[in-house]
């Protein structure tokens, strides 16, 4: 078995350095590079290895893969929410993309809008998946160090994409911009975390699967059937990293909603519920509202959500047909996504008086409500009249915020507010008031956001169709981009308290990590001797 | 009067699972998440009968309201050219010198023709056609072309060096990086300074006008006041297209310029060539 890793480890190092020796552009040679210094290191650590002595199978529940996902969670969450706010700025300021390729808008939002999913919001689920289904099934997680795999694997995928925008490699699709090589890593991946999850809950030791689960697992799964069809993709050169789409014209942009509505509906929703359902009523320390409306919104989300993609596509070449189902299915969604909320917050009945003291559980109220208010306004924006107006519009930036800042944002600090002193065995966070403090510069940053980038897109939708009496077009694209620049800066600053929220959460989880709430509360305990 | 107790939490049996502490209510639906689902999904329906929604062999359902947005945009485009034509025709009968003489066709040839330019002409022109570097200023009176009606409706049809059309305006500087000695080009440049009032080295400026004499004159005129019918600027006054620093003259000289334009006549109607034209005279330079 060891001999076999050393000739695979081998091989690819040598196939990679190969790779680079004859790739065609820059973004290929240098991910060609770092796959072979990887392979190679592993490979070095392998043979340092060799002949010792295999340590005991451990028992009891894995929890250091799900300390290294709380770690790359937060890590890739202050990335995201900085490149986030340095483009942002570029919005307001040009020159801020100092004329170089490799900073321009075009290459870095790619990089802001995949840190941010599928680095900083990938990671929190995967590291809660992990620990909820060990938890919710009682049983270890399943093959061993596969999930080792799939948290490193993760990782190097998202490094790959991330330099990949910078150097210029893209499929130029949203949300699905990696080009084919890194998309098969993704995929193998995925795979791996798809067994862990799947074997884990096979051997659990509970009779029932957890609701939770449920959403975990229904995410896993469509976003390995989104990930597949929307890319496949013909390369050009197994040498080179540009690839030609299969699918052409409205097919391809039907496909690549489908899936881009799913990455949010599957990703940012399903996943996130699955979050959601495990901690409030934990932290809440309450059982859960009903059983009977997490079966019926489970089902009919994961059923509607399907379905809705096309909705991104009205007054487009997609037939009237296609339009009227995205939109009738997305009207049908609200109440199906508005299910979650409602377990959520009425988990909370009998205990509101929590919220006085509790500022992690009212982070995770402020996420459901902003989970409400944005699975009401995405209905609504995807009514055909309201589109008409919304559409390519700042506002659809800013719902898309009040979603990912509001409830994916709110729900993951909890999460890592609440997972951090359990997995380092402190008794509790270093600082309430530093949580306090970030769950105001949080709240304030997001109001910021979406209420500048409300009025920025409905101005501008109401100039861009702004015609005289006899009918001619009154302003010119550059007239409302100037008219913007006011709302932009707004936008930025909620966009800086947000990410000072977030550093300032850095700082209290490290301090509750490394222990040092514990000396502090220890030697507050030694004053009031009586 | 039978009033129903509500019962209270501790009350309602749970279903009886326990997840790692975790326990579930056996609470019924709340009933306006129900009804209102159920409503959403009538809408919804209601919908895909009045609209068009399920794809078959050949098109699709039409729907009972026979909705299509291809149809829409073409009603809203009719209205619209139902409510001008009348102007429209006056406008095409009437020749583009008299337009001024008519109040409302002045002012629909305006309106028209500042909608044709942020569309189409703002983009190298800005939106207020205040230029940009390499692209002319058409607020002043400074034209490489002509600033008449009849030529700006020409450069506008027609396009500037444009090979997809016969009667484009054209002409080339040579680059005289391929002709000229470097020491010309700098005493050329300085010439060029000197001319424009700038400041300019003087012994190599009188080198210069020799140069200039030979290679330049022939396009922009002894005095180096330009020429329309080629479309060689004035080098005697304070407006540049590229700029007027010496770097940027030498690298005129040396590489040449060669600035083109779309000819619009295939792409608007003769209608918005005449609004456009009128619209552009009116902006102050025209002549």
């Amino acid at each position: 078995m060891d001999i076999l890793k050393l000739i695979v480890l081998s091989f690819i190092t040598i196939c990679a350095a190969m790779a680079a020796n004859f790739g065609q552009d820059l973004a290929y040679i240098i991910h060609a590079l770092i796959i072979m210094a990887v392979s190679f290191f592993l490979f070095i650590r392998e043979v340092q290895r060799f002949g010792d002595a295999k340590p005991a199978v451990e028992t009891g529940y894995q929890d250091s893969v799900v300390r290294a996902g709380v770690i790359a969670t937060t890590f890739w969450g202050v990335v995201g929410f900085l490149v986030g706010v340095f483009i942002a700025f570029q919005l307001a300021f040009p020159a801020l993309n100092f004329d170089l390729p490799f900073t321009t808008f075009g290459r870095v939002r790619p990089l802001h809008t995949s840190a941010v999913i599928f680095a900083f919001g990938g990671n929190a689920l995967i590291a809660t998946s992990f620990y909820i289904v060990q938890r919710t099934s009682a049983a270890r997680l399943w093959g061993g160090n596969l999930c080792w795999f799939v948290f490193w694997g993760y990782q190097l995928f998202i490094v790959l994409a991330a330099t990949g925008y910078l150097l210029g490699a893209t499929q130029s699709k949203e949300y699905a911009e990696p080009e084919w090589y890194v998309d098969i890593w993704l995929t193998l991946v995925w795979v791996a975390y798809l067994a862990v999850f799947m074997g884990t809950i096979f051997k659990r030791k509970e009779p029932h699967i957890y609701v939770a689960n449920w959403f975990f697992l229904s995410f896993i799964v469509t976003i390995a059937m989104l990930h597949l069809v929307n890319n496949l993709a013909m390369p050009v050169s197994i040498f080179g990293s540009k690839s030609v789409q299969l699918f052409s014209g409205v097919q391809d942009a039907l496909t690549q909603w489908w899936y881009g509505h799913n990455a949010v509906g599957f990703f940012l929703t399903a996943g996130f519920l699955g979050m959601m359902y495990y901690f409030v009523p934990k932290q809440a320390n309450r059982p859960v509202f009903s059983y009977k409306l997490s079966i019926i919104h489970f089902w009919s989300l994961i059923f509607l959500y399907i379905w809705a993609g096309p909705h991104h596509l009205h007054y487009t070449a997609l037939p009237d047909w296609a339009q009227t189902l995205g939109m009738t299915f997305s009207i049908m969604l609200w109440m199906p996504s508005w299910g979650g909320m409602i377990n959520g917050l009425m988990t909370l009945s009998g205990a509101w008086d929590k919220l006085r003291t509790d500022p992690i559980l009212r982070m995770m109220v402020l996420s459901l409500a902003f989970y409400g208010m944005s699975t009401f306004e995405g209905p609504m924006m995807s009514i055909k009249v309201v589109n008409s107006l919304s559409h390519y519009t700042e506002w659809t930036i800013g719902h898309v915020h009040s979603g990912a800042l509001g409830w994916n944002g709110m729900i993951t600090f909890g999460a890592l507010y609440y997972l951090t002193p359990r997995l380092w065995g402190r008794d509790r966070l270093y600082s309430m008031s530093m949580v306090n403090w970030h769950f105001w510069l949080a709240t304030i940053g997001i109001v910021f956001y979406a209420a500048s980038l409300w009025v920025a897109g409905i101005m501008e939708g109401l100039m861009w169709r702004e015609v005289d009496p006899q009918g001619f077009l009154v302003n010119s694209f550059a007239d409302t981009v100037a008219a913007k620049f006011p709302m932009y800066i707004v936008r930025g600053t909620g966009g800086l308290l947000y990410l000072a929220g977030a550093i300032i959460m850095c700082v209290n989880l490290w301090l509750t990590a490394t222990g040092a709430g514990e000396r502090k509360s220890s030697a507050a305990v030694a004053v009031p001797a009586e | 009067m039978s009033k129903k107790i509500k019962m209270s939490d501790e009350d309602y049996p749970t279903t009886g699972h326990d997840w790692d502490g975790i326990r579930e209510y056996d609470k019924p639906m709340p009933r306006w998440w129900l009804y209102t689902f159920y409503l959403t999904i009538i809408f919804a329906f209601g919908y895909m009968i009045a609209y068009p929604a399920i794809p078959l062999l050949k098109g699709a359902t039409p729907g009972l309201l026979k909705f299509s947005s291809r149809g829409e945009v073409q009603q809203h485009i009719d209205t619209v050219n139902a409510q001008n034509a009348e102007i429209e025709a006056k406008l095409l009968a009437t020749p583009l010198e008299s337009i001024s003489a008519d109040v409302d066709l002045a002012r629909f040839a305006t309106a028209g023709g500042g909608a044709v330019f942020l569309t189409y002409c703002a983009q190298c022109h800005g939106a207020g056609a205040q230029g940009a570097k390499g692209y002319p200023n058409l607020q002043d009176d400074d034209w490489l072309w002509g600033g008449d009606l009849e030529a700006i409706a020409t450069t506008v049809r027609h396009g500037i060096r444009n090979d997809t059309d016969e009667d484009t305006r054209y002409s080339e500087m040579p680059k005289f990086g391929e002709i000229l000695e470097s020491e010309e080009i700098t005493q050329v440049a300085e010439y060029v300074l000197q001319i424009s009032g700038q400041d300019h080295d003087g012994s190599l400026a009188t080198s210069g006008k020799a140069v200039f004499e030979e290679n330049c004159a022939a396009c922009h005129g002894e005095t180096a006041l330009g020429d329309r019918e080629q479309g060689a600027p004035n080098l005697a006054d304070a407006l540049w297209l590229y700029g007027s620093d010496r770097d940027t003259i030498t690298q005129t000289i040396t590489n040449s310029r060669f600035g083109v334009m779309p000819a619009w006549q295939t792409r608007i109607t003769d209608a918005q060539i005449k609004q456009v034209t009128f619209y552009v005279h009116q902006l102050g330079g025209g002549e």
